[in-house]
């Protein structure tokens, strides 16, 4: 008797968390599966070409071309890869080689509370405290610019690639050390020659999973970067990303209407962005032999 | 078959609770929904409203216009607010569902247009603006002001300002007009954000609603409506008597002849009272208007 009932609870327990790791997939699914549903209709309006590639976004007018947010996406992302992989990469090498034990112990989740400050500060800060600065110290005609955003995502970005490489590092055997430091060779050699290249997986998806923070990030670069729908042709100047143009039009448009759809293609085209940027970090992760 | 079975019971278990906790029941309450701009206007008159009626619970949420219309047509509130007029697509997707939508004009709103206190220019009209707005002037200098190149303010599409200040500006209430925003013009969060903006940057320009006007940290321009006709202030006499060019009415849509106690609460809004408030929210009253 006794084992039988041992037996519907381990039943019971197991189907509950079967269910759990179902629903993460059938979410996914369903949000995937609304995102067409209410972003290909935006097709009976405008050709996919047009689309993707027509430079003027002036949804109210029914030109929906979102190559300018595209393009602002991508120049928000990169500039804040270039700030965030140097910087992430440094403070990790610096946690997991160089610091005392003390300082690991308060570092580290020190720079992991960095990510729990909501996007909404972040923005706030960039917008009062930073774009002020940048306008005077580049003579920029306002400091509200794809830089700015940059520099706020870059910290929002920190926490995921530190403790992911931070781990990475951590892992490498200490015999590789070892053997590195009896050849002769300094700590400091040690660290660029061989720790950081043993760990160079775990940090590729470090960065690859602060940058599907990044580019996926709405409210910080809708208080920061200006909005405006431009091609960019440089850093120093506003631009208009893919999911501020969501966040911000949504509000007002007349439901089941071109401009409606159009923003639901939009969350379409992120979509498959961001998954292709996990699926590269997935498959990073796995060549580490699966840790975390 | 077993942990099919009970995987279905799990889930029917989760949604009986969850319904459960959603369900509600006893007092009377009426949903408002819809503009930005009228969000704190809204909570004013819901906080008056229920001081005098205890039993009425008053839900006020944001999220624009065209969300509030939505939500109407969708049958998810009671009352939307609205900063623009509902659109032709909007009225024939309530008329499908049968509603017979009420308009209430409740309040009006000047738009205020305002650079930094440090720039020389104190007027413009309508034409010069919308050449402002649409990009074909960039520099302070063409407006008779110091050789600056202009920092063009506005708020995002979200807001019924912007679509009110592009029919009545930037195309100068010509509804067959083609102006269109000129790409850099920077598209901001909030009337907020723009009056930090403004205050900040001696070469911008923005326009916000005229509660948000500091006499400290902005100029408000007088607009003329064109080259012969006079400039005006934002004033809220002007807004009142109609000579301020860029005013526009706020809205209440019911989605049919309002009863009951959201009859009452509209005509609580509509009353001296209601209109009192107004005027302290910094919008301009109705009652007085022309």
């Amino acid at each position: 008797m006794a084992g039988k009932r041992r037996r519907i609870t381990e039943v019971a327990v197991e189907s509950v968390i079967r269910l759990s790791g179902l629903a993460a997939v059938i979410f996914v699914i369903l949000i995937f599966l609304l995102l067409l549903r209410d972003g290909l209709p935006v097709f009976r309006y405008t050709g996919v070409t047009e689309f993707l590639f027509g430079r003027d976004w002036f949804p109210l007018s029914g030109k929906f071309g979102i190559l300018p947010l595209i393009l602002g996406s991508l120049l928000v992302t990169a500039g804040a890869v270039v700030i965030a992989v140097p910087l992430g990469t440094a403070v990790s090498v610096y946690i997991a080689e160089v610091a005392s034990a003390p300082v690991k112990e308060v570092l580290k989740p020190a720079v992991e509370t960095l990510a729990a400050i909501p996007s909404v500060v972040i923005g706030f800060i960039g917008f009062v405290v930073l774009a002020p600065y940048v306008k005077q110290i580049f003579d920029l005609p306002t400091g509200l610019t794809a830089f700015t955003g940059s520099l706020m995502l870059a910290f929002m970005a920190l926490p995921t690639i530190v403790s992911i490489a931070e781990d990475a590092i951590t892992a490498v055997p200490l015999g590789y050390r070892a053997a590195s430091l009896a050849l002769g060779a300094t700590r400091w050699q040690t660290i660029r020659r061989v720790v950081v290249p043993a760990a160079r997986s775990g940090i590729f998806a470090g960065v690859m999973l602060g940058l599907g923070r990044v580019i996926g990030e709405t409210m910080t670069v809708l208080m920061v970067t200006g909005n405006a729908a431009v091609i960019p042709h440089a850093i120093f100047q506003p631009v208009r990303t893919m999911t501020a143009t969501i966040a911000a039009e949504m509000g007002e448009t007349v439901h089941d209407s071109a401009h409606y759809f159009s923003l639901f293609a939009i969350g379409l085209v992120l979509f498959v962005m961001t998954f292709f940027i996990n699926v590269a970090a997935g498959i990073a992760l796995r060549r580490t032999g699966g840790r975390r | 078959m077993k942990r099919i079975l009970l995987a279905v019971v799990a889930t029917a278990a989760i949604v009986l609770v969850v319904h459960g906790c959603a369900r509600r029941t006893g007092e009377e309450s009426v949903q408002i929904k819809g503009s930005d701009t009228m969000v704190n206007l809204g909570q004013a008159w819901a906080e008056a409203y229920t001081k005098e009626h205890p039993d009425v619970n008053i839900g006020v949420t944001g999220g624009g216009s065209g969300t509030g219309i939505a939500a109407l047509i969708n049958n998810d509130t009671d009352i939307a607010q609205a900063s623009r007029k509902i659109k032709g697509e909007e009225l024939k997707q309530a008329e499908a569902k049968g509603m017979d939508v009420r308009e209430f004009t409740v309040a009006r709103d000047g738009l205020s247009v305002i650079v930094n206190p440090a720039n020389p220019v104190g007027k413009l009209t309508i034409n010069q603006l919308s050449d402002i707005y649409t990009g074909k002037t960039t520099n302070w200098k063409q407006v008779g002001g110091e050789d600056e190149k202009i920092v063009v303010l506005s708020r995002d599409k979200s807001s019924g300002s912007h679509v009110f200040f592009l029919e009545h500006v930037l195309r100068e209430g010509d509804a067959n007009g083609t102006e269109e925003y000129g790409k850099p013009v920077l598209m901001l969060l909030s009337s907020q954000t723009i009056a930090h903006e403004v205050a900040e940057n001696p070469g911008a320009i923005g326009y916000v609603g005229m509660g948000y006007v500091d006499e400290a940290r902005h100029k408000a321009l007088a607009v003329a409506a064109n080259q012969t006709s006079p400039y005006v202030e934002p004033t809220p006499a002007n807004v009142v008597n109609g000579t301020y060019p860029i005013a526009r009415p706020l809205y209440f849509y019911t989605p049919s002849k309002p009863e009951g106690t959201v009859k009452d609460f509209v005509d609580f809004v509509l009353s001296d009272d209601g209109q009192r408030i107004v005027a302290q929210m910094y919008f301009v009253p109705i009652s007085s208007g022309p």
